[in-house]
């Protein structure tokens, strides 16, 4: 099953009001089973391989078997995301590993203001000029087909 | 009906509904608050998922694919128009491409200061992957993008809200006019109208129309997003909008399999694609583009094309076809100075062609992990994905749009820029038509551009009109009839997924896919129909709308599943009537008409289609196309 939750790991996000994985999975698959208080993926075959829920998980309790029907068994990718970057461990079926970090993000989580310091040129509902231009696209106006 | 009473109606009232929160949804929502902060009015956005992961960006992207370079001079908006029409075989609005194309720089500059890490060159330039497109380190380019439109909701107060996990299902509508929409919450026993003076349909485009090559678990490893299920182009049908290019799906060649991205390979590494016998069949069959100018010659070969002379390859035998990677890497090593420098080449190219993957389509790192795939040892396969349907990408799909009031001609331009033939609602990315490759920078400047018309239309257009109850309690009705229908009759059965009384999504789903597969055109038979093929696919679909009253659902999980089957049903029927139309095949490694082989003069021109709410009947027209740049000067 593409996203699996690891039963040890998976604490049911008991802090919180809804579980990490049920509120971020685009698909709506992640689920906290009552019975057992752990969250389970309730349509594999539904799954992107998007990895939203593994990187969201406080426990890192979520993992991806690649597709079975395809994928032959031993692949791990397995990331471990911060606020700015992510780190990715990559293990092959015959036991090679690698790891890849790269930036995700330059400006702390939260601080975006919508305007980025530019201005907006125009009050004029009608004009064909948007929030921020002309200045944000670094011409003096807006361009036209000659 | 006993269900809906277990379901509140919460009837929400704004000024601008935009529904979706995919890239065009951040778009608009970013725009609407500043020009609905000087009129002082609300703004509304719903999605069916959780925005800073939602749509087709939630994986993340490793490339930004429209970025012009206007302010450097890179090329122009003629450029960017001349390469769109030509991989689109002549069929683009020019006036709409040039918009987006004006805009998307400005909307480009934006991600960067929010905090999206672009690659920059020692003098502080965007790093290219092809002549349009920018690498970024893409992981979270959803979540930063819906972090700005969200704080530019919360610049308008309590006038801006946003609602997640709330799954819009069609359009209200009040002579002829769209106000508002319907939808249920998958958390809570909600029923939702939201009443609206305008509405900006933005709810992506379609997977699982068609059958995927992959039936097991990798059914969800569409390259196209499973979540994205034609709830645009049913919005807009339903409201009775004109649609165009409905019959111009797209069908990406990627990585087999696991559909991993090819883009970088081809462009930024300079990766060739062989046969099996190692022959690059875009040379050896250079002579079959000549039968589809002038855009067979055109540089570049168009999407379709390139698609086409590969299958050729496979139905002449001479699969598996290859993408050369260890070639590639092996030169770009070999031009190294010396063994240290090759080395560090190697190590960083290594890195780039990872990060390509785990930045958007991780299942192909996964794949190749499991099968120790070191690209620079061996090649790895390449093939034709499953038919999808986006309009923002190398398809054309979509509704069709008023143009900007400054480049479009008289023909094209009926009010506000991107509102639909419907008064008030508006569309863009994947669900505005005949405008291809915006990607996910264009979308999110149609977005834009939609919403400050929108928000104009708003003010323009200050009543908003009422709905009566009763209307209210009949789409309710209908909205929860499959719950209904589950609790009526799932008794009688001991197993509750097989019941002669009604039919669950999910073979809904395979029904519909095995159809369109067989009839219109899908992977099984090459991607080729023809008209007596296509009316016996109509025939079948026919039951399935019949049969569509009897969905069943045993929760509002399923009850969404049920609704994306309704909406992607509505899109496969739009699709087989506009191929059925067009009596010629235009784009052949999209689909292929065996009844109508060739490229034909007289077809060069828009298809557009209408449901008509009236009659239920589609009517469809020609639509010319208007030329705003020459084609042939480059
Ligand atoms: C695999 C892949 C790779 C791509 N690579 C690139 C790339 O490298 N560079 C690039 O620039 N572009 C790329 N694109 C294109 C880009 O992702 C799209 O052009 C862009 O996302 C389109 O924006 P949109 O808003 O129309 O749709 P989306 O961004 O997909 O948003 C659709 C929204 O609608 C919501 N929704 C759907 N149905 C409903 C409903 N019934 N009710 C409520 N909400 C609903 C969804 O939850 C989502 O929020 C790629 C696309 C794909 C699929
Ligand atoms: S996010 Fe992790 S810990 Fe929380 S419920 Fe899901 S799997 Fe369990
Ligand atoms: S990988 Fe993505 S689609 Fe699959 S369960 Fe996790 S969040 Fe949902």
């Amino acid at each position: 099953m593409p996203s699996f939750v690891i039963t040890q790991k998976c604490d049911g996000c008991k802090a919180l009001d809804l579980t990490a994985c049920q509120y971020i999975c685009p698909n709506d698959l992640m689920v906290l089973d009552k019975s057992t208080e752990k969250a389970i993926n309730r349509a594999p075959e539904m799954c992107w391989e998007c990895y939203s829920c593994v990187k969201i998980c406080p426990t890192q309790a979520i993992e991806v078997r690649g597709y079975a029907d395809f994928m032959p068994l031993g692949g791990v990718v397995q990331p471990m995301r911060s606020s700015d970057a992510i780190m990715w461990s990559v293990k092959f079926r015959d036991g090679d590993i690698k790891r890849f970090r790269f930036k995700t993000r330059t400006t702390p989580e939260g601080s975006i203001e919508p305007d980025a310091g530019y201005s907006t040129g125009t009050s004029d509902l009608k004009s064909p000029l948007l929030r921020t231009e002309p200045e944000s696209s670094g011409m003096s106006d807006l361009s036209k087909l000659d | 009906m006993d269900i809906i009473n277990n379901f509140e109606t919460i009837e929400v009232t704004t000024d601008l509904l935009i529904l979706g929160g995919g890239m065009a949804a951040c778009g608009a929502a970013f725009e609407a608050a500043h020009w609905a902060k000087q009129h002082n009015l609300k703004v509304t956005l719903v999605d069916k998922a959780a925005m800073e992961r939602s749509g087709a960006v939630a994986m993340g992207l490793s490339a930004i694919n429209e970025y012009i370079g206007l302010k450097d001079g890179t090329n122009t908006l003629e450029d960017y128009v001349r390469y769109v029409k030509n991989d689109l075989m002549g069929v683009v609005r020019d006036d709409l491409v040039a918009n987006i194309a004006r805009h998307v720089d400005a909307s480009v500059h934006l991600f960067e200061k929010w905090g999206l890490p672009i690659w920059k060159d020692e003098e502080g330039k965007y790093i290219r992957e092809g002549r349009w497109q920018i690498m970024i380190n893409g992981e979270s380019y959803k979540t930063i993008v819906a972090e700005a439109a969200k704080n530019a909701l919360a610049e308008l107060g309590e006038n801006g809200t946003y609602y997640e996990r709330i799954f819009i299902t069609g359009p209200l509508m009040k002579e002829g006019r769209c106000v508002g929409a319907a939808g249920f919450s998958l958390r809570e026993n909600k029923f939702y109208i939201f009443r609206a003076k305008s509405v900006i349909d933005v709810m992506g485009g379609a997977v699982h129309v068609f059958k995927p090559k992959s039936m097991g678990e990798g059914l969800g490893r569409s390259w196209y997003p499973p979540f994205n299920s034609g709830a645009s182009a049913y919005f807009a049908i339903r409201a009775g909008a004109e649609m165009t290019c409905q019959e111009i799906r797209f069908v990406p060649v990627r990585f087999k399999d696991a559909y991993g991205p090819v883009g970088a390979w081809f462009l930024l590494f300079k990766a060739q694609a062989t046969n099996a016998l190692g022959e690059d069949y875009m040379e050896k069959r250079a002579e079959e583009l000549k039968n589809w100018l002038p855009y067979g010659t055109a540089k570049p070969t168009p999407a379709n094309l390139r698609n086409y002379l590969m299958m050729l390859e496979v139905e002449d035998g001479n699969s598996p076809i290859y993408m050369r990677t260890e070639k590639a890497i092996q030169k770009i090593v070999n031009e190294a100075d010396d063994e240290k420098s090759a080395k560090r080449t190697l190590k960083k190219l290594e890195s780039e062609a990872w990060e390509d993957f785990l930045d958007m389509t991780i299942s192909q790192a996964l794949l190749w992990a499991s099968t120790n795939v070191k690209p620079e040892e061996k090649p790895s396969e390449i093939a034709a994905c499953e038919p999808y349907f986006i309009g923002s990408h190398s398809g054309g799909s979509g509704a069709w749009v008023s143009g900007p009031e400054d480049l479009a001609p008289d023909d094209y331009k009926w009010g506000y820029p991107n509102m639909t033939t419907v008064q008030g609602l508006f569309a863009a990315g994947d669900a505005s038509g005949a405008s291809s490759h915006k990607f996910s920078s264009g979308s999110f400047s149609e977005g834009r551009i939609a919403a400050k018309a929108a928000i104009s239309f708003c003010v323009d257009n200050p009543d908003l009109p009422n709905i009566e109850q009763e209307a209210i309690e009949k789409i309710k009705e209908q909205v929860f009839l499959p719950l209904e229908v589950f609790t009526q009759h799932k008794d009688l059965t001991v197993d509750p997924e097989i019941n002669p009384n009604y039919i669950k999504p999910r073979m809904f789903m395979f029904r519909l896919q095995k159809i369109m597969d067989e009839y219109a055109g899908g992977v099984s038979n090459a991607f080729k129909t023809s008209k007596p093929l296509m009316e016996k696919g109509l025939e079948f679909l026919q039951f399935m709308k019949e049969d569509s009253e009897k969905l069943a659902a045993a929760d509002t999980h399923e009850l969404m599943r049920c609704w994306e089957n309704i909406h992607r049903m509505w899109q496969a029927e739009s699709h087989i009537k506009t191929m059925l139309f067009r009596e010629e095949t235009r784009w052949p490694g999209y689909y292929f008409r065996s009844d109508f082989p060739k490229m034909e003069k007289n077809w060069k021109c828009f298809v557009n289609s209408r449901w008509n709410p009236e009659t239920d009947e589609w009517e469809m027209t020609k639509k010319d196309i208007i030329d705003l740049v020459d084609l042939e000067e480059h």
